[in-house]
């Protein structure tokens, strides 16, 4: 016989789930902890009254109490906050915090975001309409790096790149104390910290203060398409008129790049090399981006707008390249003034609207890797080099998956890892940026990231 | 047009239903729960409960595959089986026919018979009603106790601990899990366990629990006649098959519902496969019960198989496994016993740190037979390859490397284990 509070049981898991369980009072907040959070809060105050209100303009005590407390805060805080749990997985409570469950707070964050990309884009012309100068304070609090390192006053593009870079470190920090008990976790880290601060911060601002073109080696065409984009849309004139000996290396490391060094590295590792190493947007994703994940859309019908999406973008870029250099050589002639809109258009709706605004806005609502997975062209033409001609691949150990999901919640490209691995089935994912999370949490040690030596299996 | 009705949509029975329309495009197939709706992932229950998860991502497969699948899923309880108009009875919708029934019930908890073990607040824990009754019971708990050192039992411990509930594990073996475990692995489990902050009592029996006056449970006795002050009591000391719907059925039973290696039961057109089945063997006596999730996969596969009237047999292969207690992972390949077997040969590596370890077991005619690996992740294929081809020790040392499966730029230590196993040679 069955028993009688068995029959009775009617609990509706599907519409109410199971919520956050009564818990027993936190364990006291450690010392380290408290002043690290307190120096964060004084790093708040200090960007706000420094940057907003202008007090200490454009001395280094000004950004010591404002962006540097943020730095020291922010990482210190995941020190002292992982530094006492036992290495290994710890996503205890994660679907239970507003900020990490699309929360009030994750929409206030996600406001907040997309609110400053706006004011950041649109700068000039928000001006024009008669916004007050909202960043001028704050851009100026990184005057004294900004003198250090190229020489001249900070403008809006150093201050973004100065936080953007920041944001990097910070969570870097934490990703790595996070996963420290993970070595790829912690390689991958320092590899995106390292090229975000040394190539896509230093440098170009090295190079200014050196009277060079101003360049980012870790972005090329067609994520930076103006790098190969001829006369005014793009920066292959300026860079072939006014860069002399280096300007001419800088146009054949674009190229090589993406002809020679893109295919080949990814053959071997998978696009990974980029995406999740290289790549400042990818970058972010991995140390900003990582609490907000698991909020990727595991669906079959996201992945069916994803291709749609992500490959109409690639055409785009490559429909107005093509137009731009057809356009070029007819000397404006018939379509001058089409592409300009054309490249105006993907300038704004593409690389503004959907790479920043949405692209990091939305990380609270949408998870880390929106744009990387919707709309990056580069990730594009890595994905289906991935997919047909590169031996990196996830392998599932036999048939030993128990389908607790845990791969699937955690991939932020939003692929249902689960539903090869229970088949027994490798991975091989145009998508997967080959962050390694999947094999991190898998509670089984069945994932394993591989660079094979073969194709085999790519063309089932 | 023959109607297929699966009773549980555990793994075996979603396994089945999923195969038979593979083979039966035509059948009509039903999948009766209780439980849940559709078929989720039981092992998922702790992350679950901790936060990893969502209900949603337990779930293996999207909403939509059942209707494109055409399996119709009942959210009901089967209360009767009659065998003989091949009618089952449910608890809500009434009367339900079948022409092929597979009963895949799965496992209940153990309860031995300890006074009060029937309280409030006293739970196992192993599906939805558990979890459901778990975040009952954890409200006003200030201290839990567990009965049974196992896989579950763990589980259940690191869950409450993310409510930053005190545990106490009341383990009547030596050492954890040492009756699956041989006695370093056991060592290092204990060792973690205790390291972890739970207070692991060993040799420690439960001898009562203790009726707070109202019904529910505030306190256990054990063996040696302390009492521990508890307000939620854990039994964990292993699951059984569930048979309570076959008991009063003609269908045979043992300790669990009788089946052959078709997973045929004694009566026609009946099945059963899972944790509930219990297979008959032929020879020694021994009949096999097993109750691990791909073991279910396997025997729902073959067990659709048999309802289509094909001729098959379950052959379960080589056994292995995997787990994890609390960040320590652990496989095994091959039968390890916990006790050393004459005709074994046992070599064991121990990383410094105590949070590594590997086995390895051959003949005393050097064929390598078994592998229990902590900390570190083997390759399936290769070490199943070994045990099945009767690869030599020799061998498998010189390809050790080839059994990895550790996350990239992992610390290896293939030449430290050499040295130490063939120093043991």
């Amino acid at each position: 016989m069955i028993e009688l509070p068995i029959l009775n049981y009617t609990y509706d898991e599907e519409q109410l789930g199971f919520p956050e369980p009564p818990k027993m009072p936190d364990p006291s907040i450690g010392v380290g902890e408290r002043i690290a959070t307190g120096a964060i809060a004084l790093g708040i105050l200090g960007v706000l009254l420094c940057g907003l209100a202008g007090f200490g303009r454009g001395g280094w005590w000004a950004i010591g109490v404002s962006f540097g407390l943020l730095f020291a805060g922010g990482s210190s805080l995941s020190w002292f906050r992982f530094r006492d749990t036992t290495p290994g997985i710890r996503h205890d409570h994660t679907m239970f915090r507003s900020v990490q469950r699309r929360g009030w707070i994750a929409w206030g964050l996600a406001i907040l975001i997309t609110s400053f990309y706006i004011v950041f884009y649109w700068y000039a012309e928000l001006q024009n309409a008669g916004m007050p100068p909202l960043l001028e304070g704050m851009i100026r609090l990184v005057d004294p790096v900004s003198f250090a390192l190229q020489g001249v006053a900070a403008d809006q593009y150093f201050f973004y790149g100065f936080i953007y870079t920041l944001a990097i470190l910070v969570f870097g920090v934490r990703m790595i104390m996070k996963y420290r008990h993970n070595r790829y976790h912690i390689i991958r880290t320092i590899s995106v910290s390292f090229f975000q601060l040394g190539i896509a911060f230093m440098l170009p601002g090295i190079l200014r203060r050196l009277d060079q073109p101003e360049f980012y080696f870790t972005y090329f065409w067609p994520l930076q398409p103006k790098y190969l984009w001829p006369g005014e849309a793009g920066k292959l004139s300026g860079l072939l008129e006014g860069g002399g000996v280096i300007g001419m290396f800088m146009i054949g490391f674009g190229i090589f790049a993406i002809l020679v060094a893109t295919p080949l590295l990814t053959y071997f590792f998978g696009k990974r090399w980029y995406c999740s190493w290289v790549c400042g947007c990818g970058g972010l994703a991995e140390t900003l981006g990582d609490p907000w994940r698991q909020l990727s859309d595991k669906s079959t019908r996201a992945w069916r707008v994803e291709r749609i999406m992500i490959y109409s973008v690639l055409l785009a870029v490559v429909l107005i390249t093509i137009l731009l250099w057809t356009n070029y050589y007819l000397s404006q002639g018939i379509l001058g003034s089409f592409s300009r809109i054309a490249y105006k258009t993907y300038g704004f709706v593409i690389l503004n609207m959907f790479a920043g605004v949405i692209g990091v806005g939305f990380y609270p609502i949408m998870g880390s890797r929106v744009w990387c997975r919707f709309g990056c062209p580069m990730a594009a033409i890595l994905g289906i080099l991935q997919r047909y001609f590169s031996r990196f691949r996830i392998t599932t150990n036999g048939n030993q998956c128990m389908s607790c999901g845990n791969c699937s919640t955690y991939c932020e490209m939003g692929i249902d890892v689960r539903a090869y691995a229970q088949s027994g089935e490798n991975i091989v994912r145009a998508s997967c940026v080959g962050c390694g999370v999947c094999a991190a949490v898998c509670p089984r040690g069945v994932l394993k990231l591989e660079n094979g030596s073969s194709l085999h299996g790519r063309y089932s | 047009m023959k109607h297929a009705v699966i009773i549980g949509n555990g793994v075996a029975g979603i396994t089945a239903a999923r195969r038979l329309r593979s083979i039966e495009p035509e059948w009509r197939i039903t999948v009766i729960s209780g439980e849940s709706r559709y078929h989720y992932s039981r092992p998922a229950l702790m992350y679950l409960f901790m936060g990893h998860m969502r209900y949603a991502d337990t779930k293996p497969f999207e909403d939509h595959v059942w209707e494109e699948d055409r399996i119709e899923l009942v959210r009901d309880w089967v209360i009767e089986i009659d065998a003989d108009a091949s009618t089952l009875h449910l608890h809500r919708s009434g009367k339900l026919g079948y022409d092929k029934l597979l009963i895949a019930t799965g496992s209940k908890s153990n309860k031995f018979g300890w006074p009060g073990q029937d309280l409030k607040r006293v739970q196992g824990l192993y599906d939805l009603m558990d979890l459901h009754q778990l975040h009952e019971n954890v409200r006003g708990t200030r201290q839990a106790v567990i009965v049974g050192g196992g896989l579950i039992g763990i589980e259940f411990g690191e869950m409450l601990h993310s409510c930053n509930i005190p545990v106490t594990f009341l383990v009547r073996e030596k050492s954890y899990w040492d009756n699956v475990l041989p006695a370093e692995e056991s060592a290092m489990v204990s060792r973690i366990i205790r390291e972890a902050g739970f207070d692991l009592r060993l040799e420690t029996e439960l001898k009562e629990i203790v009726d707070d006056g109202s019904g529910a449970a505030c306190a256990v006795v054990t063996g040696q006649g302390e009492r521990i002050d508890t307000q939620l009591v854990g039994l964990t000391a292993g699951v059984a098959p569930n048979t309570d719907l076959v008991r009063e059925s003609n269908i045979e039973t043992g300790r669990g519902i009788l089946v052959d290696w078709s997973f045929r039961t004694n009566v026609p057109n009946i099945f059963a496969a899972g944790d509930c089945a219990e297979i008959v063997t032929d020879g020694d006596g021994r009949n096999l019960i097993q109750q691990v999730w791909y073991t279910g996969k396997m025997q729902g596969k073959v067990a659709a198989e048999a309802m289509a009237g094909r001729d098959v047999r379950y052959d379960p292969g080589i056994w292995y496994n995997s787990a994890k207690f609390l960040d320590l992972e652990y496989q095994t390949y091959g039968f390890v016993s916990n006790l050393p077997q004459p005709g074994q040969v046992n070599l064991w590596w121990e990383h410094p740190s105590g949070r590594k370890g590997l086995r390895l077991i051959h003949s005393e005619t050097g064929e390598f037979l078994a592998m229990n690996i902590m900390g570190m992740r083997a390759r399936h294929k290769v070490c199943e390859g070994w045990i099945r081809d009767k690869r030599s020790i020799e061998f498998v040392l010189d390809h050790l490397e080839d059994a990895n499966f550790d996350t990239e730029f992992f610390e290896r230590h293939d030449p430290e284990i050499l040295e130490t196993v063939r120093s043991q040679m």
